[in-house]
């Protein structure tokens, strides 16, 4: 079936099967940033964001997406400088391993596109379903709470 | 220098002086894997070869027995299909799974396939086909009969007369297979059972742990392909490259100059990828096919059939005087190694090595042990590589001895600890599964980590209060650890490195990063002797072909081992340098200077007497003598272009007789629920001690990550089994690893000193902190109620149950 979707703001057409999951078509497509791990929508590691919202696509079939938009962690930036979450994470040392971090990030992202001035406890709700197995956290905890600040000195701006 | 965030300190006194060692500089990888790039092995394989074949392993459903028939015909006749492999058509050869130095310690007890089943999950056949759906319906064609056989599913039965043998066939390197010994230990110092008969007071407890999983976030994933010139390539997520080229090229009989192993980004490893499970596989696939090949594990295969920690029995006796001081140390430990051997003789050497010389005051001393087969799951390394399990039994049963003795926990640990400038005569007696090598600690932050470590808790206000809220009561514990830095005078790691014209440099190191930042920290070593920042050198890590050996990131050996080969290229790389400065200069320099191979040790108080006459400033070198300079830019063009004309490079190698152990004090507040049993941690601290921290931020991190890994496996993580052996939670849904929520508020404390073994002063950090929770949490459960748990993890049904049994 043809489904069109558009993905880190470019509208992109699509040949899916009824039963193909969103992970594997985006992959398929090409957007190797989204990684997959659990296939069960355990871990969060395939997260990306469907109209802003974080989901696990390995769990949503692709044609449920039709119509609709699709972020990864490569279109939340401006496409040339990082965006202040991934800068975060570097520099807090919230990356080790990274393959959770593309989907740890756009959970961020969703959570600070909709609560700019989270506390801790929220961070960690935001983002609990974000498992990682390198950091114990901390760090990428302190990293969303920077970039946050980060972000509401931009906006002051 | 210190300093302090919430959640983390970290105090650097009186340390020589450094540019680029101590500073958490970004990683040098960090924008890469924030931004998704497609670095590790399923994303190269999906970019480079969308036209692979992906293979897929059918696994065996049956704990124990042999394969009767086995047709393949139909699954090879489905569209799409172009190869399957079983123990009819693949080589023969017997070999061990770990990788691990040579010779190798494991038993040779794995082919790639045969008609032997030994455990569920075990390898049956393997489909290649051009889309993963045809592989997995390939899978369900194979018609396969077995042979059920009784199996042995208990560690503690495996030895018994009568038992199932898992592998009869007596395989090479296992100690005794006639009785399901896979591996035996047998140390001992002095004459350990007439120094606990005649010691004033004598504990003797048992502690048990459970299989666990590392779960890295990628699962073991491995592509090959032939590349241009007919050579087998393989990218693979490994800690092990050079241990996976030197097996695989046995197994399938490539030479190692045909045979290219490649390391990307590796998403977590854990010891679970110190482990050759594909790599044979995908390659022998493409030498029949002439197409890539590649694996890619799903989580449930990453449960059963890859590698666990092995479960261990210990039974621990501690005799001391009256006071406290401890004068006997005897453990025994009934290792369960699963259906292969692998890793099993050295993983549970560590349970006695790493472990029993922590208390050095104890004089007679006996570690001994069995690794017995079973048919279940396989175990392996795993983060802590077996000190983690003898932590457990050790450090709660020196808490129950304080209780006997009526003392601080801390204060008996104090009197009997090691200290700086002493030794063990373990240290001697045990190493990897064979004799150690002697040594004598050169630095300790030991007391400091335990005043601070208690201090950061509240210990003195907390113990023994037992403090109340309605069902919850409350109590504190800790616990004490070392490890090590590398296997001494085994573990070998090389650097390279050369000049660019432009004053920058090229680092090419076999040290296999694989998330922990080893690029990074390795970067700014180079940098450090180099007197440049850190991204004036470009590093480039684990490849066979292109970068030099290194034994791979195990055994908390990089930033110790592989650090100091980066120490000894960068300084022969200056040393080449100055030699060309003082030729620009008109100056003389002694060419034995130059020449003589550079040293790691010592030099925080003797440094290289080439510094006398030149040093590194920012890009420049500096004359100490004249005062002039040259740039190394201008030193560079000279050597490649105008006179003289020669390389300036170097490849140089560390091995050590050294393994100085990081140290470490854990404190856990814990909150015990009458009702429910449910123990929740409410506070924890580690305090560490790694030398000197040559990145604080990736530092933090590496106790942070063993941290929430430790106290996973003391309360939650666990395999459950059927009665037939197989594993009956396979998933991150009924595998409970902590998620951001569960995560208790974590202090890390870090307490610098200067290793005078170790480059710029470092020792290793990845391993120890996985080795507290148990122990530290088990502890305070006892603080607050009086109950002591033998078994982890602490479940709610375990802590329940204990609860009831005392109150009758």
């Amino acid at each position: 079936m043809r489904i069109s979707m558009t993905i880190n703001g470019t509208q992109c057409v699509m040949d899916v099967d009824p039963d193909d999951v969103l992970l594997d078509v985006l992959r398929g497509a090409g957007y190797l940033e989204v990684k997959g791990s659990c296939h069960a929508g355990d871990c969060g590691a395939c997260t990306v964001l469907v109209d802003g919202r974080p989901v696990a696509s390995c769990l949503t079939f692709a044609a449920r997406v039709d119509g609709h938009s699709v972020t990864t962690v490569r279109g939340i930036g401006d496409g040339t400088h990082a965006h202040p979450l991934q800068r975060a994470f570097v520099e807090n040392g919230a990356a080790q391993c990274g393959y959770c971090v593309p989907g740890a990030i756009v959970s961020a992202k969703a959570l600070l596109d909709e609560n700019p001035e989270p506390t801790e406890d929220e961070v960690r709700l935001a983002m609990d379903a974000n498992y990682c197995r390198c950091t114990g956290y901390e760090q990428q905890v302190e990293a969303v709470l920077d970039a946050a600040e980060q972000l509401r000195k931009e906006a002051r701006r | 220098m210190s300093d302090h965030v919430k959640g983390f300190s970290h105090a650097a006194d009186g340390l020589p002086s450094a540019h680029v060692v101590g500073t958490s500089v970004d990683k040098v990888d960090g924008y890469s894997l924030v931004s998704g790039a497609p670095v590790y092995t399923d994303d190269i394989a999906a970019k480079e070869f969308p036209h692979r074949l992906h293979g897929k392993i059918l696994r065996s459903p049956i704990a124990h027995g042999a394969i009767t028939s086995i047709d393949t015909r139909t699954a090879e006749e489905l569209s799409g299909v172009h190869l399957v492999l079983t123990f009819m058509n693949t080589p023969r050869t017997f070999y061990t799974t770990a990788g691990q130095g040579w010779p190798e310690p494991s038993p040779y007890d794995n082919q790639m396939f045969t008609e032997r089943i030994r455990f569920v999950g075990d390898r049956v056949a393997a489909v290649f086909a051009e889309t993963v759906e045809a592989a997995e319906e390939a899978l369900h064609l194979i018609k396969v009969t077995y042979q059920e056989e009784p199996a042995v599913l208990d560690a503690s039965d495996a030895m018994k007369p009568g038992a199932p043998l898992v592998h009869p066939e007596n395989p090479k390197g296992a100690y005794d297979s006639a009785h399901n010994v896979a591996a035996h230990v047998d140390v001992a110092v002095g004459d350990v059972d007439a120094a606990l008969a005649a010691s004033d007071v004598t504990i003797s407890e048992t502690f048990e742990t459970q299989y666990a999983q590392h779960v890295p976030m990628e699962t073991h994933t491995s592509l090959a392909y032939v590349d241009d010139t007919g050579k087998m390539t393989i990218v693979t997520s490994t800690q092990v490259p050079w241990h996976v080229r030197r097996i695989v090229s046995r197994i399938l009989g490539i030479s190692m100059s045909r045979l290219r192993v490649i390391k990307p980004r590796i998403g977590g490893g854990f010891g679970a990828k110190q482990e050759i499970l594909l790599e044979d596989l995908v390659a022998y696939a493409a030498l029949r096919t002439g197409l890539p090949c590649e694996i890619e594990l799903t989580r449930k295969e990453e449960f059963i059939a890859s590698r666990t920690r092995h479960p261990m029995k210990i039974d621990i006796s501690i005799g001391s005087d009256a006071a406290g001081h401890f004068k006997a140390l005897k453990m025994y430990a009934l290792s369960n190694t699963g259906a292969y051997g692998s890793h099993s003789l050295t993983v549970m050497s560590n349970t006695g090595s790493k472990t029993l010389p922590l208390y050095n005051k104890a004089k007679d001393v006996r570690f001994f042990g069995d690794a017995v087969y079973t048919n279940l799951p396989v175990a392996g390394a795993y983060r802590g590589y077996g000190a983690t399990q003898g932590y457990a039994a050790l450090e709660t049963t020196i808490d129950d001895l304080a209780a006997k003795l009526h003392m601080d926990p801390i204060e008996l640990r104090k009197m009997n600890m090691i200290q700086i400038g002493e030794g063990s005569p373990i240290f001697e007696a045990l190493g990897e599964g064979r004799q150690g090598v002697a040594q004598t600690i050169k630095s300790s932050s030991l007391p400091e980590l335990l005043a601070l470590g208690a201090q950061t808790i509240g210990w003195e206000e907390k113990r023994g209060k037992r403090i109340r809220m309605g069902h919850k009561v409350r109590g504190v514990g800790m616990s004490m650890h070392m490890q090590g830095s590398g296997i001494p005078l085994i573990d070998m790691g090389s650097a390279s490195m050369k000049l660019n014209e432009d004053g920058t440099y090229f680092l090419a190191v076999g040290a296999t990063d694989i998330g922990t930042g080893s690029d990074t920290i390795l970067t700014q070593m180079a940098a450090e002797v180099l007197g440049v920042s850190a991204n004036m050198i470009n590093i480039l890590s684990s490849d066979t072909d292109l970068t030099p050996f290194d034994v791979g990131a195990y055994a908390s050996s990089t930033t110790f081992v592989s650090g100091g080969a980066v120490v000894k290229a960068a300084k022969a790389v200056r040393n080449q340098v100055f030699a060309v400065a003082a030729e620009m200069l008109g100056e003389n320099l002694d060419p034995i200077l130059v020449t003589s191979e550079p040293k790691v040790e010592g030099d925080n108080d003797q440094p290289d007497p080439i510094l006398s006459f030149y040093r590194m400033d920012n890009g420049n070198v500096v004359s100490v003598r004249s005062g002039k300079h040259v740039s190394v830019s201008d030193v560079a063009y000279r050597a490649y272009y105008e006179v003289g004309q020669h390389q300036i490079a170097s490849t140089q190698s560390f091995v050590s007789p050294y393994s100085p152990p990081p140290f470490a004090a854990h404190f856990a507040e814990v909150e015990v629920d009458d009702l429910t049993g449910k123990v929740a941690v409410v506070n924890y601290v580690a305090a560490v001690d790694c030398g000197v921290s040559i990145n604080p931020n990736l530092v933090r991190g590496q106790v942070m990550g063993a941290v929430a890994n430790g106290i996973g496996y003391a309360l939650t993580e666990e395999y459950r089994f059927s009665a037939r052996g197989a594993m009956t939670n396979p998933s991150l849904f009924d595998y409970k690893i902590l998620s951001r929520r569960d995560m208790p508020p974590v202090q890390v404390i870090v307490v610098d000193n200067y290793e005078p073994t170790g480059p710029l002063g470092a020792k290793s950090v990845a391993e120890i902190n996985i080795n507290g929770p148990i122990p530290a949490i088990g502890n305070a459960i006892f603080d607050a109620t009086g109950v002591r748990l033998h078994r982890s993890p602490y479940t709610p049904e375990r802590v329940m149950n204990a609860l009831r049994a005392t109150q009758g």
